[in-house]
């Protein structure tokens, strides 16, 4: 059954064309005095975040109530998984309590994928993030941005700056990009770079500033202090000089060239409050594109019969 | 959109089979001047028609919401504002298929607050269309008045819904199918009947 969305590796292009036309139309009603479509009434969408996370939760809170979902919201802290609750126990109540979609976040990589296929619960599962693993909608929200900023996805050069290493957003957005026609150029220092990226659908490199004039769009990554339990860089400064996106450096850039970043940022680390804040900085964007995107995931999942993108095999090839 | 009745025949297609199939009900010339009168009747109904909005829905029927403008145009010199309303989010047969590809929805920068919205369609059918339509409406405004102008009304109202405007009244079975072919989309206007399952999905 095809009816999660667990990686951006199970989108095929048309797949991930439907989701963002979708998107594209569902972002007007953001303009309508009434933003609301009847579209999922009945339904029952349940946000289970084992992470804290802001934008995410209630991004996608937002898109499940403008198509008239109801929506449990589900965290960690303050419920019973405090108390030692395991996944499989949750997942079972959520089962019990008939969940048509579980939107979930969990700080194991595998996470989204065990829930969706470990014979728990038979609603469909959105990944919302598991460990480093991969982050499908924050892809699809910046490939959304990168289309409406850039007219298309096919020949362009889209550089991901930053702690690759731990970011899930920089693996779904290496599968998407490319599935979209892109050409993706990692750049981070030699202790955040994954093993075997060379392996991956893209080319990477150590240093940024022989990147940058050939990008047409920069996506930088936030350091992921929550995640080191070592030292990968000597110091932040150093990092920030090397790798850090500031001023200087942007001018560097081609004219249309824009900057992403998927958030929360670290000002002064990875991005200069001057850049974050420029014209070119799509990041407020970036956000409100989140809305319409997941409304478009939500509503190709549970709105029809079955689901309208996904494929057989999903999240099999890691 | 049409109940039950949209079939959709791409360019690469093979239609011969299914246009075999297919005997024409209404020529380019017929369509035309059923246009032609769906136009007077809104000027003349409407006395005018000072503040209506067209309101196609997709994909024929916002061509054919284009062509009545441009009728009216031509007769009174008055352009409409005109526009197109996709009601697949309202549809109540969303459960039954997988999810559709949602079209465009314009409301013209007017508005629809006050004004009198003729809705133009291709086929009218269950009159399920229609109720999507006034419920897609109802999100986007409160107009005056709303009237509805079909090409065809091919009869088996599942609803208590009528068309104000009828190009061709159209006595069917269930078992046909009505196809509008329009040169927009299909290269030459036509109005086929057909018998579903063969050729028609």
């Amino acid at each position: 059954m095809k009816r999660h969305l667990l990686s951006t590796a199970d989108l095929s292009a048309d797949d991930a064309t439907l989701i963002l036309d979708t998107a594209a139309e569902l972002a007007r009603i953001a303009d309508r005095p009434i933003k609301k479509l009847p579209t999922l009434r009945g339904r029952t969408v349940v946000n289970l975040f084992y992470e804290d996370s802001t934008r995410t939760r209630i991004s996608f809170e937002t898109a499940a109530k403008r198509l008239s979902a109801d929506v449990i919201n589900f965290s960690a802290k303050g419920s019973s998984v405090s108390k030692g609750e395991s996944l499989k126990d949750t997942a079972l109540t959520l089962e019990a309590m008939g969940a048509d979609a579980v939107v979930v976040r969990h700080w194991a990589s595998g996470g989204a994928y065990r829930l969706a296929h470990a014979g728990w619960i038979r609603s469909a599962v959105v990944n919302a993030g598991d460990g480093t693993h991969e982050h499908p909608t924050q892809a699809l929200l910046d490939a959304y941005t990168l289309r409406s900023r850039l007219g298309s996805l096919e020949g362009r050069r889209i550089g991901i700056v930053g702690d690759v290493l731990h970011s899930r957003v920089a693996r779904s957005n290496v599968r998407l990009l490319s599935t979209l026609g892109a050409e993706v150029t990692l750049v981070a220092p030699p202790t955040l770079m994954p093993f075997a990226v060379e392996g991956w659908p893209c080319s990477y490199s150590y240093d940024l500033d022989p990147v940058l004039p050939k990008l047409d769009a920069v996506m930088m990554l936030r350091v992921q202090r929550e995640r080191m339990d070592q030292a990968y860089f000597p110091t932040e400064r150093e990092y920030s000089r090397r790798y850090g996106l500031h001023a200087q450096r942007m001018a560097a850039l081609p004219q249309h060239a824009v900057v992403m970043h998927p958030g929360p940022m670290n000002r002064g680390l990875e991005i200069s409050a001057e850049v974050a804040d420029s014209a070119r900085s799509t990041i407020t964007e970036q956000v409100a594109n989140g809305v319409s995107v997941r409304m478009a995931v939500l509503y190709l999942l549970l709105g029809g019969s079955e689901p309208a993108i996904g494929t057989e095999n999903e999240g099999g090839a890691t | 959109m049409t109940d039950g009745t949209e079939t959709t025949v791409s360019p690469a297609a093979p239609a011969s089979a299914a246009q075999a199939a297919m005997r024409a009900v209404l020529d380019a010339s017929a369509v035309s001047r059923a246009l032609t009168r769906i136009a007077h009747e809104i000027l003349e109904r409407t006395q005018g028609a000072d503040d209506a909005v067209l309101l196609g829905i997709p994909t024929r029927g916002a061509h054919l919401a284009t062509r009545l403008g441009g009728q009216i145009a031509a007769v009174e010199g008055l352009e409409l504002p005109i526009g197109t309303l996709d009601v697949t989010m309202y549809r109540d047969d969303l459960r039954l298929r997988p999810a559709r590809a949602i079209k465009r929805t314009e409301i013209p920068s007017g508005g629809v607050d006050g004004k009198l919205v003729v809705l133009v369609d291709d086929v009218l059918f269950s009159g399920r269309t229609i109720r999507a339509a006034l419920d897609a409406l109802g999100d986007i405004g409160r107009p005056r008045a709303v009237q509805l102008a079909v090409l065809v009304d091919r009869g088996h109202r599942e609803l208590p819904i009528r068309a104000d405007y009828v190009g061709k009244n159209l006595p069917t079975a269930q078992r046909e199918t009505v196809q509008v072919r329009l040169a927009e989309t299909d290269g030459q206007d036509a109005v086929l009947l057909g018998v579903k399952g063969a050729g028609a999905r």
